[in-house]
């Protein structure tokens, strides 16, 4: 991303809190504005943003300190989406916590399966089967994509751009089409279970998905055409809630918050799940952590994931009718057709039903690389068919703690920006 | 997966002695028991030794066992970006003494919340922390920590009550007194909430 000179000579000059021109038009020299005296400033304002405001991306109500139109402080108010998931968890078997990971991060359910899926996995040492690791990753990408695209419509009418968001809810539908002829369902898909997943994909699915593959990338490169030159974008987004790698890091942000800010972390590289080692991708990175960076590099990921789907796709075939779930009676249900007429499945299917799968006594926690960044769970087992302790790692939870400090002094309106560029969903923040 | 235990194991107990605890492998994840007192301090070292350069703290939460005998754990989980390595510290709070550890806010920035979210939830009170108030529940949630485990899955208030009080609220309730203090907004404030921040209860008053 080093094509920046050529993008501030193509933007508008933007001002920043005092009024001077931040990104100039490239050979104009502006005079310099004397600082405004001291008593123009009279008493600060408290304003009032949300719970109940399109540009909070849900029910996150901010409350902001004013000194005219520039930031003070802002102080972020959470907890109105508070479910209690975490709690709920210590209450049931570990395949029946699969439908709570559909409403936490309700953008992006498939990978949340597959985190749950892989976390009680790796606590109860089952080793699944490579159809079932391809479909994960399938899932996966799937659900970065149509994430990224709600991410980029939405923020992009928080800039005033319209036209992006009915592009790509368009091709969020033809995911979304997918995924319901999959698992039956568009938002609760419930995807994966312990050692396998609830179905196969159905007839129809792959060409389907080829199909995508083949004509997204052309509308991505509409977006870059519409987005990456355009003055106002670029007017509105570069310069604006800059942060560093170092600051990134102490706040721990992960997912493409922290990869924009120039740091190289993405858990399918770092600490690679479901064989992503063997999967051939770029992780994008972005050079000075603003707005923009962060739009490029989730504009990336997007081609990225398509890539990753395309080797998936090509893997599939070579795996056609292999078994998509490990073959352990005490884990995965027996077929319905056996359960009813053996007697031998009929105990194994009662007892799965009624007692769940014990898990011995142990912890794990697993990250993986959820589209908001690195969503981990850490599962605490007393030997019981229940954990004891179920622990969401939220990441938009955590990248949402720094929106104080990228906020210190913008002007109001670029406080909807900053909050926009972080990409949050409430359901997992309250969880 | 490996049950190889994590060499900062030895390097933790070559540096601090007695203040570790023990050590356990758990599904190829190395766990450090730490003494409570000394947590801080070996996070801090743990951060900015250069051979260990855990300069990236993934969570920190809270683990409640349903053996009531059992302590209350408070778990850092550790990744060093450079070495691709992770850690897990954990420190042990007896639940009849006063829950009380080290903040690490001033280590790591993205303590905050967390922190934050652990009192909410736990109870767990974080000294050093700069703004420790609940931050999932609302400021004046009376009925105690939810993920306690004395705590039922439906709260300890019937419904009914939990209506009365909702409907009953003082809507200042929802802004917090560091916000209340903010110079316009407070001479409209009533007089006990005054009372209390000029006692000092967080926040400035000019």
């Amino acid at each position: 991303m080093s094509t920046r000179t050529l993008e501030v000579s193509l933007g508008t000059a933007t001002l920043d809190a005092r009024g001077v021109a931040s990104t100039v038009p490239l050979g104009v020299q502006l005079p310099p504005i004397a600082e405004p005296p001291d008593d123009l400033g009279g008493e600060h304002m408290l304003i009032n943003i949300g719970p109940q405001h399109p540009a909070t991306h849900g029910v996150l109500r901010l409350v902001v300190e004013l000194d005219g139109e520039t930031v003070i402080r802002v102080v972020p108010h959470i907890g109105y989406l508070h479910s209690g998931f975490e709690k709920l968890g210590e209450y049931r078997h570990y395949n029946q916590i699969v439908p709570l990971t559909d409403r936490t991060d309700y953008l992006s359910p498939m990978a949340n399966n597959v985190c749950l899926a892989l976390a009680a996995e790796k606590l109860m040492g089952i080793t699944i089967t490579e159809r079932c690791q391809v479909l994960r990753v399938i899932a996966c990408e799937m659900s970065r994509i149509i994430s990224h695209l709600v991410w980029l419509g939405t923020t992009g009418i928080d800039l005033g751009a319209f036209t992006p968001f009915l592009w790509s809810f368009y091709q969020r539908e033809r995911i979304y089409n997918l995924q319901e002829a999959w698992t039956g369902a568009r938002l609760t898909t419930s995807l994966t279970r312990v050692g396998g997943l609830m179905a196969d994909i159905p007839d129809g699915f792959e060409a389907g998905l080829r199909d995508f593959c083949r004509s997204f990338p052309k509308v991505l490169q509409e977006v870059d055409t519409m987005f990456t030159r355009n003055a106002i974008w670029c007017g509105r987004t570069q310069g604006v809630g800059p942060l560093s790698a170092e600051d990134a890091i102490n706040y721990s942000l992960s997912g493409p918050m922290l990869r924009a800010s120039g740091v190289d972390y993405d858990v399918r590289k770092d600490r690679p799940y479901l064989g992503y080692e063997t999967y051939d991708f770029d992780v994008p990175i972005g050079e000075y952590g603003d707005i923009y960076d962060r739009y490029r590099v989730r504009l990336e990921e997007m081609t990225q994931s398509t890539r990753i789907l395309e080797q998936a796709l090509d893997r599939l075939e070579r795996l056609r009718g292999a078994p998509i779930n490990v073959s352990d009676p005490r884990v995965i249900l027996p077929p319905k057709s056996r359960a009813m007429s053996d007697m031998e499945a009929m105990i194994f299917h009662f007892k799965q039903v009624m007692e769940g799968v014990p898990a011995p006594v142990g912890e794990a926690y697993l990250g993986i690389e959820n589209p908001k960044g690195e969503l981990g769970y850490y599962f605490v087992s007393d030997g019981s068919a229940k954990p004891v302790r179920w622990r969401i790692r939220p990441p938009s939870f955590i990248n949402l703690a720094v929106l104080p400090k990228l906020c210190e002094g913008v002007l109001l309106s670029d406080v909807i920006a900053i909050n926009a560029s972080i990409d949050i969903v409430m359901g997992e923040i309250d969880r | 997966m490996s049950d190889a235990v994590s060499p900062s194991v030895a390097a933790l107990r070559a540096r601090f002695g007695k203040a570790i605890l023990r050590h356990l492998v758990s599904c190829g994840d190395t766990i450090v028991y730490v003494e409570a007192a000394r947590v801080h301090e070996v996070l801090a070292w743990l951060k900015n030794d250069p051979d260990q350069h855990f300069n990236y703290l993934t969570d920190v939460t809270a683990v409640e066992y349903r053996d009531a005998e059992l302590p209350l754990e408070v778990v850092w989980q550790l990744r060093s970006l450079a070495r691709k390595a992770d850690l897990r510290l954990k420190v042990e709070l007896d639940k009849t003494a006063s829950l009380v550890v080290d903040s690490v806010f001033d280590l790591w920035k993205g303590a905050d919340w967390l922190e934050r979210e652990v009192f909410d939830m736990f109870g767990i009170s974080f000294t050093g922390h700069p703004d420790l108030r609940r931050i999932l529940m609302w400021e004046s949630y009376a009925e105690g920590f939810p993920l306690r485990k004395d705590f039922p899955l439906r709260g300890h208030f019937s419904r009914a009550e939990q209506t009365r009080q909702a409907l009953a609220a003082n809507p200042e309730a929802h802004y917090s007194l560091e916000e209340l203090s903010i110079a316009a907004a407070y001479d409209a404030l009533p007089p006990d909430m005054k009372d209390r921040l000029a006692r000092g209860e967080r926040g400035r008053v000019k």
